[in-house]
């Protein structure tokens, strides 16, 4: 029997596993890929909001300025990649200002620091790239940018660090609830616990759909489509770069991210499919010429990749946090759309802390509060880089030639708890395989070092999990004499 | 470390650029190589086709790095395998790293860049749809199954007709593989003609021109691509639709020259080839930093890129007896007709000690053309072409006698005319 149970490992089920694990008890993570990280939280803008656009009063924007102001402490305590840069909502005309200053008042009213609208001149100075049409902007230097994948696995790591269970490849299909405890069916098995988080993303209101007749929920999966540039056109812009949502819908973003690429999305398709990650023409057309307002001269033929992640759009555009009513023990974490991983300490925070009002937790006493990330080599100093190859060779092996990764960081992935199991998992622990060749010279490198530290055959290596196996057989297996002969 | 040259990479141009560096009596020279061996990405092609106009005969990929490699070992040319070159500075200092001799700093008085290209990605295309397991560039797949044994799909749908997509749609069919159609953007294929015949016709493996792919299906794996065909603006054509199950995409879809060292020293890049700008010396901007083989350009035959490094190995040796010559008589060579760029960008008739190749694509294909070359005024080459197309690099030999006889040379001009 568990004490909770935390259904969905994305960013905001390990926040929650990582505040709920500075307390006694028995946790689970379930998590239906092969990995964390895997959903909404792979797939999007990567940004810290800092907490001006969403309506005063929500529980969205308490939980924005909240995770804002969170955030910074936690990246230096897991060690995961966060750059307060700043961010620009820009304003196109003139009749479109009285929208950009009731952006700001919401934003003081929300508790937003430092927000200042600037002028034109000002703007330009600021961000010389921003189209030379725009009359103003709302500066916002609380906003900022993040490595979401590594966010999201210090928050795992550090959860399970201080004792928390993870479980992957496990989808759950139903609960039963007994008399002060639930029993979770999962196609691998039933799982008994006092409580549930639910954390499923776009699949959270199927989840607590199945457990409450008093509110039904409605998840709308919204698609955002992206695309990555390459690292050449790092410096673009140095902050994020928003357009006031305005007579041309609501607009794309331009940002740096935190490892030196401008990304620029995402659209915003409502569409059924709640695995519908693909990308469409229509979409990828629609956010180039979007994306080319607020900026002059996107280098957008400098894309590597595209891609596109869903929001979890609950109807009301609200975060939907705490227990259901007819369902006691059962705890909501959902309609996390944007601004959900800015906002997810807060909501991991907020959910721990009332379960452990209700259960009555106790705080650990060994409690570890801070996590190591990957060694980079980058990071270090020419004396220390040198010792650490002397030390560890495979340092001194560049796999990745684009993004410069290290047998030594693969190894690192593969082998620290909760350690990545296939290509992806390595890509978002090293990066190998997202720079600009996309994974062409190190996939069957990295393949290999996969099968070598997982005692396996290459032929079982996935790009991520489940039938993504990367190679179907060897050369001429269908051809039987020539295999005999 | 300090070397009188140093080449950054032992690729084909690598090797051929140390070996006449060597002949050309310059003995300090290091090779600097990332991967394993020497022979760069012709190790991986095992197919035969290699060595026709360097050695009369025809050697598979492996062979052909064999017999240069043979020569650097031959001559004791020092080399580093396994060794990432992580930048250069402008004054030539070469920081490196491998497993055994950690972080390096090499001091080079010449530079000979020969890095050469990867391939266009998936995402560099912005093709819609998944991104499941099983899409793959050509190279990569030939990796896969030339190098380790690995079959990477069964039925396969290439998308470009560059030459290591049909040599891999040879490639896949011999190993087992069903390749169900090769679709190609352009209104022409993308690679050699003899490969068309060769990898395609033979094995009646169908060409669709004109085509690209609008969608892929399968969330894990690949479970099948849509391809469409594409009008005169290169958009798809709704209704033309055409569905293939299949596990595999291969990706062949043009080559990139990999220049970001070179961009991280000051190289000026040309924004066409996305390779260096370099003189009649094959020297780029920066004076002892030359520029070799598919670094500097994309090339069809493996023969032109040794035959390029070899003069950029000489000019090397050169610049190490004279320094860099003054370049106050450099004249730009211009084009007009069909030409997207040439290499040399720019010649000095007073550093021409040599016959000089003159190297250009066209942009489109053409049909019964004829292409002089001018000094000033006067055609000193004019050669028939039946067909000209972006798939087949041209070449025009520019002879020392004819550059001695303009002394006052002001114009270096290529025109692609009507025959």
């Amino acid at each position: 029997m568990y004490d909770v149970i935390i259904i969905g490992a994305g960013v905001t089920g390990c926040a929650v596993a990582r505040y709920l694990s500075r307390y006694q008890g028995k946790m689970l993570v379930l998590e239906r890929a092969e990995d964390v990280c895997c959903g909404t939280s792979k797939a999007n803008s990567a940004i810290i909001h800092a907490g001006f656009d969403a309506a005063h009063g929500s529980l969205m924007a308490e939980m924005n300025v909240r995770g804002n102001r969170m955030v910074p402490q936690l990246a230096r305590d897991l060690d995961f990649p966060f750059q307060m840069n700043g961010s620009l909502v820009v304003c196109m005309s003139e009749e479109d200002m009285p929208r950009l200053r009731a952006l700001y008042e919401n934003g003081v009213k929300n508790g937003v620091e430092h927000l200042e609208i600037v002028d034109s001149k000002r703007l330009h100075e600021l961000e010389p790239n921003v189209s030379k049409n725009a009359v103003a902007a709302l500066w916002a230097p609380t906003g900022g940018i993040v490595c979401p994948f590594n966010m999201t696995i210090a928050l795992a790591e550090n959860a399970y660090a201080n004792g928390v269970e993870f479980r992957f490849n496990t989808k759950v299909t139903g609960f039963t609830r007994g008399s002060g405890c639930w029993t979770i069916h999962t196609d691998g098995g039933d799982f008994q616990t006092r409580y549930v988080v639910n954390a499923a993303g776009v699949y959270a209101d199927v989840l607590h759909n199945m457990v409450s007749e008093e509110r039904k929920l409605h998840i709308t999966p919204r698609r955002g489509d992206y695309c990555l540039l390459d690292k050449q056109t790092g410096g673009f812009v140095s902050h994020t770069v928003f357009q006031l949502p305005g007579k041309l819908g609501k607009g794309v973003l331009v940002s740096p991210t935190v490892h030196g690429n401008i990304i620029v999305g995402p659209t915003a398709i409502d569409i059924e499919d709640r695995d519908g990650t693909n990308t469409t023409a229509a979409g990828l057309d629609d956010l180039i010429a979007k994306a080319g307002i607020s900026v002059d001269n996107l280098p957008i033929r400098q894309t590597i990749t595209s891609f596109a992640g869903l929001r979890a759009h609950e109807d009301h555009h609200e975060f939907v946090i705490g227990e259901v009513g007819d369902a006691p023990g059962f705890i909501d974490c959902a309609g996390i759309e944007s601004p959900g991983l800015t906002s997810a300490p807060a909501i991991g925070e907020t959910v721990a802390e009332l379960l452990r009002e209700k259960m009555g937790l106790a705080e650990k006493e060994n409690f570890i509060a801070t996590r190591k990330g990957l060694l980079d080599p980058k990071t270090l100093s020419r004396e220390e880089y040198q010792a650490l190859i002397r030390e560890n060779p495979a340092y001194g092996q560049i796999i990745c030639r684009c993004e410069q990764v290290t047998e030594g960081e693969i190894i690192d992935a593969i082998r620290r708890p909760l350690g990545a199991r296939s290509l992806d998992g390595v890509k978002r622990r090293t990066r190998a395989g997202m720079g600009r060749c996309q994974a062409g010279f190190c996939s069957p490198r990295v393949m290999e070092i996969l099968a070598r530290e997982l005692g396996v055959s290459q032929a079982e290596i996935t790009k991520c999990g489940g039938a993504s196996r990367l190679i179907v057989g060897v050369n001429k297996d269908s051809i039987g004499e020539v295999r005999e002969g | 470390m300090k070397y009188e040259i140093a080449i950054i990479g032992g690729g084909p141009a690598g090797l051929a650029a140390a070996i006449a560096a060597y002949d050309a009596g310059c003995r300090s020279i290091l090779i600097l190589e990332r991967d394993n061996q020497l022979g760069g990405i012709l190790n991986q092609c095992i197919h035969n086709g290699f060595g026709l106009h360097t050695f009369g005969e025809e050697l598979t990929g492996p062979e052909y790095a064999a017999r240069f490699a043979k020569q650097v070992l031959d001559r004791g040319i020092e080399y580093k395998l396994n060794t990432m070159v992580l930048s250069i500075s402008e004054d030539k200092k070469i920081t490196a790293v491998n497993r055994t001799d950690g972080l390096i700093e090499i001091e080079a008085t010449a530079v000979i860049l020969a890095m050469g290209c990867r391939e266009r990605s998936r995402g560099a295309l912005n093709i819609p749809g998944f991104r499941p397991a099983g899409i793959y560039s050509a190279g990569t797949a030939q990796r896969l199954v030339n190098i380790e044994g690995f079959l990477p799909g069964r039925r396969v749908v290439i998308l470009g007709s560059g030459d290591i997509g049909l040599i891999m749609a040879r490639r896949m069919t011999l190993e087992g593989a069903k390749v169900l159609v090769v679709a190609e953007l352009m209104p022409y294929s993308g690679g050699l003609k003899r490969n068309i015949v060769q990898c395609l016709n033979d094995f009646d493996i169908p060409l669709k021109l004109s085509h690209t792919v609008v969608d892929i299906q399968g969330r894990e794996r690949v479970t099948g691509v849509t391809i469409a065909e594409v009008g005169p603006d290169r958009k798809p054509i709704p209704g033309t639709e055409i569905h293939y199950d299949c596990d595999t995409l291969l990706l062949s879809c043009g080559l990139l020259p990999e220049n970001e060292l070179s961009r991280g020293m000051g190289v000026t890049i040309s924004p066409v080839t996305n390779g260096p700008v370099v003189d009649e010396s094959l020297q780029t901007n920066i004076p002892g930093v030359f520029a070799a083989g598919n670094v500097l350009h994309v090339h069809d035959l493996v023969d032109f890129v040794s035959e390029e490094a070899a003069a950029a190995g000489r000019a090397a040796a050169r610049y190490l007896e004279q320094g860099s010559q003054s370049g106050a008589g450099e004249i730009n060579v211009t084009f007009e007709g069909g030409p997207r760029y040439t290499v040399p960008a720019s010649i000095d008739p007073k550093r021409v000690s040599d016959d000089l190749v003159i190297r250009f694509r066209v942009g489109g294909v053409m049909k019964n053309r004829r292409v002089r070359l001018y000094l000033d005024d006067e055609v000193v080459v004019s050669r028939k072409r039946p067909v000209m197309a972006p798939g087949e690099m041209e070449e025009l030999k520019l002879t020392k006698e004819a550059l001695a006889a303009h002394p006052d040379l002001k114009r270096i001009h290529i025109a692609v005319e009507e025959a």
